[in-house]
């Protein structure tokens, strides 16, 4: 079972890597960029009869740093 | 006066610490490597030290802090011993839970490696001891992740229990409120991301502001 978890910066907390992207995309003359925010995919090979809340867990425990980070996890 | 230093792959701050903390309380600190479970016995200080450990995968220090050695860390930092985390060594406390908050990318990107001026914003913890309140102290530090962060209800929490033991004293990673270093609430465990081990011998390294760290401790703990 393929499941992907996507990791993101609350709202709220500064990513300067985005800022810096965003930048980068304006001076390569895209206009209409609002925002850009940067965050990671958690690509997880799983056993079928993995429990859901199991996947959680994980996310709350490694995956994602929840100070900081949501996450949403989709399955493919 | 017994300490131990934490090894992960990817440290490479491990051996200043030790030598800092062998100068200081006159014996060799234990090296502790990462997948030990227990301590070794009657430890007074654990160092978590700087580095990249297990290569900062997924985020600094969020492999350290699930490696076995960090159980017994956390169960000796809540019997009260000594925690002091030094840059890495800090990452890996918060993402532990030891310390509140997280520390991200510093807000200019760039690897900040130079000697900074700190303030001491409170003298009164077991690793200021020897500090005057407000003193002005250089300490080098070398990180690409040190822009504390926290939501604004804990640092003010922070600030109105005196847990802020250092403070920037100018811009240098775009950290909340210029902190440098932080206290858990029973005031054990220090988190900071200067090196004050690299700033033992004014022979050596130019100036002793970090020496004073330590000796501050291993008088408070003895």
């Amino acid at each position: 079972m393929k499941t992907r978890v996507i990791v993101t910066l609350k709202s709220g907390v500064l990513d300067p890597q985005g800022k810096a992207v965003h930048h980068a995309l304006t001076g390569l003359g895209f206009g209409g960029v609002n925002d850009v925010r940067i965050g990671k995919i958690v690509e997880l090979d799983l056993a079928d009869d993995t429990d859901p809340q199991q996947i959680d867990e994980m996310c709350r425990k490694l995956l994602a740093n929840t100070v900081i980070e949501n996450y949403r996890i989709e399955q493919a | 006066m017994k300490s131990a230093v934490i090894v992960f792959p990817g440290s490479n701050c491990d051996r200043d610490l030790a030598v800092a903390l062998r100068e200081t309380t006159g014996t060799a600190p234990v090296m502790v490597w990462h997948g030990e479970t227990i301590l070794p016995e009657g430890i007074d200080i654990i160092g978590v030290p700087g580095g990249f450990s297990y290569g900062d995968y997924l985020r600094s220090g969020a492999m350290a802090a699930r490696s076995p050695v960090m159980r017994a860390v956390s169960d000796a930092a809540a019997r009260g011993v000594a925690v002091l985390g030094v840059c890495n060594g800090f990452q890996v406390l918060t993402e532990t839970g030891l310390l509140p908050g997280a520390l991200m990318r510093n807000a200019g990107l760039n690897f900040v490696c130079r000697d900074v001026d700190l303030t001491v914003a409170n003298s009164q913890t077991m690793f200021t001891a020897r500090y005057d309140d407000a003193e002005a102290i250089r300490i080098p530090v070398a990180h690409h992740d040190g822009n504390y962060f926290a939501d604004d209800a804990t640092l003010d929490r922070l600030e109105g229990e005196g847990r802020i033991a250092f403070r920037y004293a100018g811009p240098v990673n775009g950290s909340a409120r210029d902190i440098a270093g932080i206290v858990n609430d029973a005031g054990n465990v220090l988190g900071l991301m200067p090196h004050p081990e690299r700033m033992i011998e004014a022979g050596a390294h130019g100036r002793a502001d970090g020496r004073r760290l330590f000796e501050g401790l291993i008088e408070a703990i003895a």
